[in-house]
């Protein structure tokens, strides 16, 4: 197999790891095609690493005489340092690492080669299907219906196959639609508010261009979605100023002469190199060790990292607040309808729809708004922070999003059934994962790699109870409120569990996660023992009571109060129980 | 009182100045110790009480079609924007508080009127609740090394320090006398604390008197007796917590710092943290862009670093990590001072005692460290907190920092502080309140001179009372973690908006983990009563079963229900308001509740069960509305 041409080196002995916040091991190096492992050689504790190649986002060299060290910067945002000695062996390591950290084909990828090593309680491929959604959906509405039009993804390439649009636009009319929007992404349902029918549709900018044509369809689609007399907000994710200048390049934005019953707003949000170059800088902030205060919060600020988070939760809390509080229906869009207008519409429902707050709601929320809505993962992820090679699609849209949701987790600890934990686990699996379901940039890229059967989804793993218990919320009591947060640069934070995981000791927060669950916890024992012991309460009472209808089934009734604690002589007890319930059974009659 | 000419206004409006369309209207009543706002526009009784002593500055702005704004900045960081109707009723307010705000004579502090019907023996029980002298035997003093000495009896030594200090044994009187006339307003080297461990101590004092080229025998002395009480170490630091060039620029008034040759085995260290004046500006600046209206994220950031608030935070907790290192990791004794040894001293020798002692992390420890190494060693909380019409340029937040430090400490160590936030909060609060007697005057003279232990309370019987709410559910106990070793790393401090945006609840995180958690605590103690009860009952069952079966599943879920004090706010920033119709307005009832918790707050005798409840408002319940004596 090629992997074993890529492995020049596959082994080094007498390798030092210096790992984040822990002391340098000494041990062996392994490279397989898929792993970076390291095991220390001592026995007890015997640590290892093993590094997915794909996690790795850059590595480094140096040499000081024949010792080689190899620094490797992984999109986790981890560092690591191998120090290697010989120097033909180190650089052997280092180019085969470089090599199987960059395999250009999607099928060489460890999803592929993977064999789960539990067992498939649920197929996660399974486990969110539109069909699914749409059911749900027709038990509260009759004005939506699913459409088939683009089972071969000819309608549009980055949408799934079915997709939930207005009953009253048929197939035909939806190709049209499809024509005069950028990519082929005609609105589509991406939320139904239940408590006042109020809708949120996400498409791509239209292509009105600079003579601004126009498309009834698209038109007709759109209105059917507002109430008689009530008007619609379009948000548009792109300032004015791009937005008109959008239409030179055969793009552009609703006019209002053709849609008199919208209004639009536009929400800057930024996009592409724009983000990443933030991620970098903030991530290079966060690795800085000076002890400069000014430094480091200039640096924060120069990131623009927190601008970002605050213009996404703005557009996201403004389009909630329309649906909710207006009482209106909203269009997203930007330009190409896969990034900010997935921000956008995928917080609005975490505000507004209390079951995006929980697990199940939230992978299929992921699945929903994010997978099969067709952002280009493959794309958006293929480097994170430390990559040199500049490529104009690295984004960490999906990053920014975990980082709004925990945001708005952190100003509602107690609306969230799942905890930071699992959102840091998403954010690994997007860039890193021995999962198939974020390979690919949509379904259809994904079904012609079979991922379905070739593949394993992060769902089956993550949904089994073993994994479920590591990120539970133990805070969590269902809230079914809207839940709106505050975008003051006040109540806004660092996402210290992602960005400065490998930067400070956890310990200490560990121990208060820890203590939280133990305060729960021991509470709902408690509360199950006084459960336990009313019951038995209760028990006796009947028993005793029946005791009393039916004179002379006395075994029975000790056979039964053997099983009670403390209990000390049954004929006692049952002249006792005669004599005390008396009056209780007269205060009942 | 003769400072009020006007004690009721009405058709005052008061501003939201998160969410600007929320704007009160109400009643504003000045009383002799409050001033409060109750507002007329909700249906249900809302109120704001502000303390005159808290109240740092009162501003008239410019009229406005609305009415006469006047704007008030209160020391807690409260912040109330009125608009008065009548310009002549502007005014008077604003002359009476001007007033009431700033007292001429220490008689005219709240504390000497304060009265919550306390009996003349718990009141002295009160003062005697914290002995330093306890603090001392814990740490094993005296002993073969240290003394604790009552040569200042009489202040002849230090009238800024307590009657009672301890000093090395090895010093005679002579070299502490000796020693005193070296140092500047004769704060002669004490000790702070000592690490029973390894005998290293921490001692404090002034800068000596060295100028140029003054040496002094017995000060040399001193520090010799001082580095001998640690045998396992042959060195001592001196660490000067002052900019270099600052301690040199003090050298031509003739002061400065010790000159190495000079003493024995010293090593000598300056850490700078920044003079009063530089921390005043700073927290100005800080509360500026605490204030902005809307400010972007960039806005935010950047006047959060150029007000250096975070950079100066930074500098003590550095100064109060080096010590607790020398203490425990060199077995060294460290001898500290700034200028006088009053302010950054305090901060950096009370930080370091925190660090290296759970004892100090507990609600008494923390209560006999304020009084330890703030209260009796003279930090001058009269004119830094300006509880009186004073001096401007003495005021300055030294202790807010020193508060802010054991915040940022809690957020790296959760479970280290048997105390919460809340505890932090209520102690700054009173520091400048003049409600309690703890804190009036600038050292253990004046205190004794004012008669503050007859004639007023102390502070801290009160914190105990309400331990329920104030302790950290998190806190694992006294053994858990003995020093403390925070990460300094610039990223390490957090902006505090729990203390400078305190009363922009619209700011806060909408569910609070610690109410949830002290819920579950006061739930667990339910339950652990009924598991027993019902325990007892199972094998005797001696009564009708009890029909509180469903009440208590209501407590459970009633209890840990945190109240959702949210609404939508203006997403849109400076754009003009799209969302024309339909306006949201806040739930009202959870809007009132909250405002009755600033209240609580803002003074604290509200809640205290056996005291005058409305001191202010009792006379004046009859007509249904306060009025002024």
């Amino acid at each position: 197999m090629e992997f074993a041409e890529l492995i020049k080196t596959p082994r080094a002995d007498n390798a030092v790891l210096h790992g984040p916040r822990c002391p340098a091991v000494r041990g062996t190096l392994c490279l397989t095609g898929h792993h970076l492992i390291f095991s220390s050689r001592r026995k007890e504790g015997g640590e290892e690493l093993w590094l997915l190649h794909a996690n790795i986002d850059c590595v480094e060299k140096r040499f000081v005489g024949s010792l080689g060290t190899i620094v490797i910067k992984c999109k986790d945002l981890r560092i690591i340092q191998l120090d290697i000695p010989g120097m033909e062996e180190c650089l052997n390591i280092a180019s085969s690492i470089e090599a199987l950290s960059t395999l250009d084909s999607i099928t060489l990828m460890y999803p592929f080669f993977y064999r789960p090593m539990f067992e498939v309680v649920e197929d996660g491929w399974r486990s969110y299907l539109p069909e699914q959604e749409f059911e749900l959906l027709s038990s509260v509405t009759d004005e939506w219906r699913l459409s088939c039009a683009n089972k071969d993804f000819s309608v549009c390439p980055t949408y799934p196959p079915v997709v939930i649009i207005p009953k009253c636009i048929d197939d035909e009319a939806l190709r049209k639609v499809a024509v005069f929007r950028y990519g082929g992404r005609f609105p589509v349902l991406s939320y139904y508010h239940k408590k006042n029918g109020m809708v949120m549709m996400r498409s791509s900018q239209p292509l009105t261009g600079t003579n601004g044509r126009r498309c009834k369809e698209d038109e007709k689609l759109i209105n059917a979605t507002l109430r008689p007399g009530k008007r619609g907000y379009i948000i548009d994710t792109r300032s004015l100023n791009v937005a008109q200048q959008a239409r030179a390049k055969g793009g552009g934005f609703e006019q209002e002469v053709y849609y008199p019953q919208w209004r639009r707003i536009h929400k800057c949000i930024e996009r592409f190199n724009i983000l990443q170059e933030s991620l970098i800088k903030l991530v290079e902030a966060c690795n800085d060790q000076s002890h400069n205060m000014d430094r480091w919060l200039s640096k924060l600020e120069a990131s623009n990292w927190l601008t970002h988070i605050k213009e996404i939760l703005t557009a996201a809390c403004l389009a909630a607040q329309c649906i909710d509080r207006e009482g209106a229906s909203v269009l997203v869009h930007g330009s190409d309808g896969t990034d900010s207008t997935l921000q956008v519409t995928s917080l609005a429902q975490i505000i507004l729809d209390p079951r995006c707050r929980t697990i199940r709601g939230f992978e299929a929320l992921v699945v929903r708004e994010w997978l099969q809505a067709g952002h280009p993962f493959q794309l958006r992820c293929a480097q994170s922070a430390y990559s040199n090679t500049k490529q104009k699609w690295e984004a960490p849209v999906f990053l920014l999003f975990l980082d709004c949701v925990w945001q708005i987790l952190r100003q509602f600890p107690c609306s969230f059934e799942f905890n930071e934990q699992f959102l840091i686990m998403l954010f690994e699996h997007a860039y890193a994962s021995q999962f198939g379901t974020f390979l690919g940039n949509n379904e259809n890229e994904r079904s012609k790699l079979k991922l379905t059967q070739k593949t394993m989804s992060l769902w089956s793993w993550v949904n089994r109870s073993e994994e479920l218990a590591r990120f539970k919320n133990p805070l969590f009591e269902a809230n079914s409120l809207v839940i709106w947060p505050s975008v003051a640069p006040q109540s806004l934070q660092l996402w210290e569990g992602v960005f400065l995981r490998w930067n400070r000791p956890s310990k200490f927060l560990d121990e208060a996660q820890e203590e939280v669950l133990n305060i729960i916890n021991y509470n709902r024992e408690l509360q199950a023992k006084v459960n336990a012991l009313r019951r038995q309460l209760a028990e006796l009472e009947t028993d005793d009571r029946m005791q009393e209808n039916l004179c002379g089934t006395t075994p029975t009734f000790c056979h039964i109060l053997i099983g009670f604690p403390k209990r000390q002589c049954p004929i006692n007890c049952h002249f006792q129980f005669a004599s005390v319930l008396l009056p209780a059974e007269g205060q009942r009659n | 009182m003769e400072h009020i000419t006007t004690p009721k206004v009405e058709n005052v409006k008061l501003l939201d100045r998160y969410a600007n369309r929320k704007t009160a209207n109400g009643t504003l009543y000045l009383t002799a110790t409050h001033l409060i706002y109750v507002d007329a526009s909700s249906e249900v009784r809302k109120e704001t009480w502000i303390l005159h002593h808290h109240i740092a500055s009162v501003e008239k702005l410019p009229l406005t079609t609305a009415g006469c704004p006047l704007l008030i900045h209160c020391k807690n960081f409260h912040v109330a924007h009125f608009v008065i109707g009548q310009e002549r009723d502007c005014h008077e307010v604003y002359t009476s508080l001007l007033k009431l705000s700033q007292p001429v004579k220490p008689e005219e502090l709240y504390a000497f009127s304060y009265n919550p019907k306390m009996s003349k023996d718990n009141r002295e029980i009160g003062w005697k609740l914290i002995d330093l002298k306890v603090d001392y035997q814990r740490m094993g003093i005296p002993n073969d090394y240290w003394e604790i000495t009552d040569v200042n009896k009489d202040y002849e030594v230090c009238n800024t320090y307590p009657p009672e200090i301890v000093v090395p044994r090895a010093a005679n009187k002579a070299t502490v006398i000796g020693s005193s006339r070296f140092r500047s307003r004769g704060r002669i080297p004490v000790l702070s604390y000592l690490y029973k461990e390894n005998n290293a101590a921490i001692c404090r004092c002034s800068q000596p008197l060295s100028g140029f080229s003054a040496r002094c025998l017995e000060d040399e002395q001193m520090l010799q007796a001082i580095r001998e009480a640690n045998p396992g170490c042959a060195f001592m630091y001196v660490v000067d917590t002052r900019p270099k060039l600052n301690a040199m620029a003090n050298r031509a008034a003739g002061k400065g710092y010790e000159n190495e040759d000079n003493y024995d085995n010293i090593r000598f260290k300056f850490i700078g943290i920044e003079n009063i004046h530089v921390m005043r500006n700073s927290l100005q600046k800080l509360l500026e862009v605490c204030e902005t209206k809307s400010p972007s994220m960039s806005d935010f950031l950047t006047g959060l670093e150029n007000s250096g608030w975070l950079r100066h935070i930074k500098a003590v907790m550095d100064a109060g990590v080096f010590l607790a290192k020398a203490v425990k990791d060199e077995n060294a004794s460290v001898l500290v001072h700034c200028s006088d040894g009053w302010d950054r001293t305090a901060q950096v020798c009370s930080l370091a005692s925190l660090l290296l002692d759970p004892f100090y992390r507990t609600f008494k420890g923390f209560m006999v460290l304020i009084e330890k190494e703030w209260i009796a060693m003279g930090h001058k909380f009269s004119h830094r907190c300006g509880h009186l019409d004073g001096d401007p340029k003495e005021v300055s937040p030294v202790f807010t920092q020193f508060i802010e430090c054991v915040w940022q400490l809690m957020q790296q160590f959760p479970c280290a502080f048997e105390f919460n936030e809340r505890f932090l909060l209520e102690i700054h609060d009173h520091v400048y309140s003049c409600q309690f007697g703890n804190f009036l005057g600038t050292c253990h003279k004046e205190r004794e001179d004012l008669k503050i232990f007859e004639k007023t309370h102390s502070l801290w019987p009160f914190l105990l009372q309400k331990k329920q709410e104030l302790r950290n559910p998190l806190y694992k106990g006294f053994t858990a973690y003995k020093e403390l070793q925070p990460n300094t790393l610039p990223f390490s401090f957090q902006f505090w908006c729990g203390m400078y945006n305190r009363f922009d609840k619209g700011m806060h995180p909408k569910q609070c983990v610690l109410d949830h958690l002290l819920s579950c605590m006061s739930q667990k103690m339910k339950l652990e009563d009924n598991a027993s009860e019902l325990e007892n009952k199972l094998p005797f069952l001696d009564g009708p079963l009890p029909s509180e079966a469903c009440s208590l599943s209501k407590v459970g879920s009633a209890a840990s229900k945190t109240p959702l004090l949210n609404t939508p706010q203006d997403y849109e920033g400076e754009a003009p308001p799209v969302l024309t119709n339909g306006i949201s307005v806040g739930n009202i009832d959870v809007m009132a509740d909250v405002d009755q918790k600033n209240k609580e707050n803002l003074s604290n005798h509200q809640d205290l069960p056996d005291l005058n409840a409305t001191n202010v408002l009792d006379s004046e319940a009859k007509e249904g509305e306060p009025q002024c004596h």
